[in-house]
């Protein structure tokens, strides 16, 4: 017994090295998730900051309770056993101890809920916000329009980079920031309040940012909103928390806070590109230049299901080949404005009219789909009224 | 062949009518015993269907990346492990230990309607194959997690409509054996075993059995409005027409919280009756467990919403549903109390289905705790849908409601089969169990503190760790279950081991240690005559 006791450390350290060994390298990601993480993330607003000592609030005072009547409860198994002889008493009610055992308690839980009420109101305080800036979940990315406050009318979708979806399907994760890196982080000035307005467009999401303790589920149909103010600038990192379809894991949150003047900056070099990049539903485009458009937009938000190779997977219907997509432009337009399936083919209606008419094209041109067919952003337009 | 089944063999002189036998005894039966060893067994089965998805779950989170299952089939099997273990596996276990113990506890002969009991078991077998067999439907299962949200079930292939179907078949069933419980209870108790001198685990299952029947509606209409909707036109949960998400959360919730007192309510009175035996002390405080008992399922009713602090409601909600969730803990609080207060300067012994009842009070406690933690709405925005809920909700399902379920098992498992069981091989399979439901689910508080959250099939590297510890843990846990199967239960069903006397616990008290082990096909055929403590058969 003492032998095997004593190589339980040993024990431990091989399980460790093994786990080790196979998990690869990875480091800490400041703002997002530690390695063997043991509490909450580092507070980075004054309610993330409440919500974890509310936290340790509880868990020591229940830790202690719990020692506290565990240690009433393993004294009584240790020495009132029948193999020390220890003979049973007779006692089996008695209403003065029910009563104490019914009240202390009673007082204890309204202290912990008194002590977390105050927290509870200036969590649900949105008002008077600086900034506003409302996200929109769809299957599967968000989606940035900043509503009121500086840099108003900038919008934009943000989704997870695809090379790391290729990493996750091939089972050869990487990097810190594995399955967290985006696109277009959502950027947003320190020490501000801001307003985050969610809804969603298909189902239920969640927009979730542990730093900034913020959590408010994302509900088709309807808007709801939350806040934070965040101290420090930096990058945090948070994830969709509500099931929302197959590509659940795969919908992270980037918040990038930057200090007022990077803020501005930023505000200016964005309104500049989306300027340059809006592009005009009436130009006429050649096919080479479409398609290079259109492979783009197919890999930031077709390839997910449908596969690089066009090829679907399992209830996925494939594109390569397809009778819709090689003879059917309207009908393929309308599904990719409508949805299909019940919505397992999500509506794209989001997307520019060059960037369906884009991808539409890129389908009738790839693999072996080889229709020399465009489609112009013109009949987008058309198709869309 | 066997000590559970040849019961009529042995007895079949004492009466004058003739039993069913062959399959006929089982498809025809009406004899609360034999349907409740057809529950029993039917459970276990689900349980290792619904155990083998899970360790499908465990075994893709073993490492990052997608190694197994892709993310769709990832989404079934946590959506059918959810609806199997609950609809599956406990629910249906606790009604074959009502079936077996009520009418042995309360002095009656059989259940009130043994007709009704039969369907009410049969009809479990078409919903679970039906629930089961949604995997090879088109599509394959259900994939919106076993809470069934909208509109994401409105986006489910046709599976999603024989899982409803099938969920009302099970809700169907659970209503019955609630209506035969409640109607046993009340009208079928020997002269002389008044209500408050019944056995508390007729108690909990009095009051559980109100709360199915008043829940199990619900959670139709639910499931019948997102029916409406995925095939009717109707826009009850559908915003593309009006419809309001958050109305099914509301509706589900209503029963979701009861039922998750269904299912901890019965594990309290198969405990209240294990302690007391074993620490050779009467029960310490029976009337305040029973008022505890029942203000635990009237507080149910009222705490729904703390399931949705994130969805945004007024703060005004949050506090309501905050302080209500929090008051919970008081007559649960009692009921430790009371256990501890049964256990303390009595002469106990730890058989192992003291072991398991004293685990349970160990680890269900601790997910009690964590249960309070949740409570708090600030701490819970940042722990809703994070696998530390995962982890809450395992320590109160599994180390609360599966461990007492062992206890009973061994407890009055002796009373069925006539067979005790092999001491060393309880105490392996409790240990056993212990240790790796652990090491399975304790890692996953500090998964979900560090914000990884639930129904991910793939995650950030970070939470390789404790995500690899769990997994080797879900293994061991799956085969100490294998373990227990193969080494304990069918010893006992076969009649492999020492012979059980009538009453194999020393202090144990109760109607059900008074007829003999095996208990005979009919036991109580004229109801006994009772002491004044209502425990033991006078004459």
């Amino acid at each position: 017994m003492t032998s095997l006791l004593r190589r339980i450390p040993r024990l431990l350290t091989l399980v460790a090295t093994l786990g080790a060994g196979t998990a690869l390298a990875v480091n800490d990601l400041p703002g997002g998730p530690a390695v063997r993480q043991l509490n909450l993330h580092p507070p980075v607003t004054v309610i993330a900051e409440q919500q974890a000592w509310l936290h340790w609030f509880m868990l020591i005072v229940c830790v202690v309770i719990f020692v506290g009547v565990f240690g009433v409860m393993f004294y009584s198994i240790l020495k009132h056993r029948k193999s020390l002889g220890h003979k049973a008493a007779n006692f089996h009610e008695s209403v003065g101890v029910e009563i104490a055992w019914t009240v202390v308690p009673l007082l204890i839980v309204i202290a912990m809920g008194a002590m977390a009420t105050r927290t509870v109101v200036a969590m649900k305080d949105t008002s008077n916000a600086d900034l506003t800036i409302k996200a929109t979940g769809y299957q599967w990315k968000w989606g940035y329009d900043y509503l009121k406050g500086e840099g108003e009318g900038i919008a934009f979708l943000s989704t997870l980079d695809y090379a790391h979806r290729e990493m996750s399907n091939a089972g050869q994760p990487a990097g810190d920031n594995y399955l967290l890196k985006v696109d277009n982080p959502l950027v947003v000035p320190v020490d501000k309040k801001i307003r985050i307005v969610t809804t969603a467009n298909d189902v239920i999401h969640a927009w979730m940012v542990p730093s900034l303790g913020v959590k408010q589920d994302a509900i088709p149909g309807f808007v709801r909103d939350t806040w934070f103010r965040a101290q420090k600038t930096g990058d945090y990192y948070g994830q969709c928390a509500e099931l929302c379809g197959k590509e659940h894991a795969y919908m992270p949150i980037h918040v990038k806070v930057v200090s007022h003047a990077d803020y501005t900056a930023w505000v200016d070099g964005k309104k500049k590109e989306m300027a340059a990049l809006a592009d005009d539903p009436t130009k006429t485009w050649q096919l080479a230049e479409l398609v290079a458009r259109g492979e783009k937009v197919y890999n930031a938000n077709c390839a997910a299901c449908h596969r690089p190779d066009g090829k679907g997977a399992g209830p996925i219907k494939p594109l390569e080949g397809s009778a819709i997509v090689l003879n059917d432009p309207a009908a393929q337009l309308q599904i990719l404005l409508n949805g299909a399936a019940n919505g397992a083919m999500p509506a794209w209606k989001q997307l520019s009219d060059t960037e369906l008419a884009a991808v539409i094209t890129y389908t009738k041109n790839s693999w072996s789909n080889r229709t020399g067919k465009l489609v112009q952003p013109a009949e987008v337009v058309a198709a869309r009224k | 062949m066997s000590a559970v089944l040849d019961h009529p063999a042995h007895h079949a002189d004492d009466h004058a009518h003739g039993h069913p036998h062959g399959w006929r005894r089982w498809l025809f039966a009406t004899n609360h015993k034999d349907i409740g060893t057809m529950y029993l067994l039917f459970s276990f089965t689900m349980l290792m269907i619904g155990g083998v998805l899970a360790l499908g779950i465990r075994a893709e989170l073993f490492q990052p990346g997608l190694q197994f299952v892709n993310p769709e089939l990832f989404n079934q099997l946590t959506t059918m492990h959810g609806l199997i273990m609950v609809f599956g596996a406990i629910m249906p276990a606790f009604v074959g230990f009502a079936n077996w113990m009520i009418p042995l506890q309360i002095g009656a002969a059989d259940m009130a309607f043994a007709r009704m009991n039969n369907l009410s078991f049969w009809l479990l077998i078409p919903a679970a194959l039906m629930l089961a067999g949604s995997f090879f439907m088109p599509g394959g299962a259900p994939a919106a997690g076993w809470t069934l949200y909208a509109p994401l079930t409105l986006q489910m292939g046709p599976s999603m409509d024989a899982g409803i179907f099938a969920m009302h078949i099970m809700g169907a069933s659970s209503i019955m054996g609630s209506i035969n419980i409640i109607v046993t209870i009340l009208n079928m108790r020997a002269p002389g075993m008044t209500l408050m001198k019944m056995p508390l685990f007729c108690w909990t299952w009095l009051i559980t059995a109100y709360l199915l029947i008043a829940v199990m509606p619900v959670l139709a209409g639910a499931i019948t409005m997102t029916l409406t909707d995925r095939h009717f036109g109707t826009s009850f949960f559908n915003p593309a027409g009006g419809g309001d998400p958050i109305m099914y959360q509301h509706i589900f919730w209503f029963f979701g919280h009861p039922e998750v007192y269904i299912m901890i309510l019965p594990a309290f009175g198969i405990v209240s009756a294990i302690i007391p035996t074993f620490a050779r002390k009467r029960l310490f405080g029976y009337t305040s467990m029973v008022y505890a008992t029942a203000s635990i399922a009237i507080l149910s009713f009222i705490v729904w919403a703390h399931h949705m602090y994130t969805t945004g409601m007024p703060v005004t909600g949050q506090l309501f549903f905050m302080y209500a969730t929090m008051l919970i803990a008081v007559p649960t609080g009692v009921k430790i109390f009371n256990w501890l207060a049964t256990m303390w300067r009595g002469s106990m012994t730890f058989e192992t289905p003291m072991l398991w009842s004293v685990g349970f009070l160990f680890v269900f406690t601790m997910g009690g705790f964590t249960g309070l933690i949740l409570a708090m709405a600030p701490i819970d925005i940042q722990l809703q849908d994070t696998y530390y809920v995962v982890a809450h909700f395992h320590y109160v399902l599994v180390a609360g409601s599966l461990f007492a379920l062992f206890a009973g098992v061994y407890f009055w498992g002796p009373k069925w089969t006539g067979v005790m069981y092999s001491e060393t091989r309880g105490k392996i399979h409790f240990w056993g169990s212990l240790v790796f439901f652990n090491i399975t689910f304790f890692p996953m508080h500090f998964l979900g503190l560090a914000g990884m959250p639930r129904r991910y099939a793939d995650y950030p590297m970070q939470f390789a760790d404790f995500n690899m510890v769990a997994s080797i843990g879900a293994f061991g846990f799956g085969l100490m279950q294998v373990y227990f199967f193969v080494f304990v239960v069918l010893p006992m069903m076969r009649g492999q081991g020492q012979k059980a006397p009538q009453k194999p616990w020393e202090a144990a008290e109760g109607l059900e240690w008074e007829v003999p082990s095996p208990a005979p096909w009919h036991t109580f055929e004229t109801p006994p005559k009772l002491d004044a403590t209502a425990t033991r058969v006078v004459g």
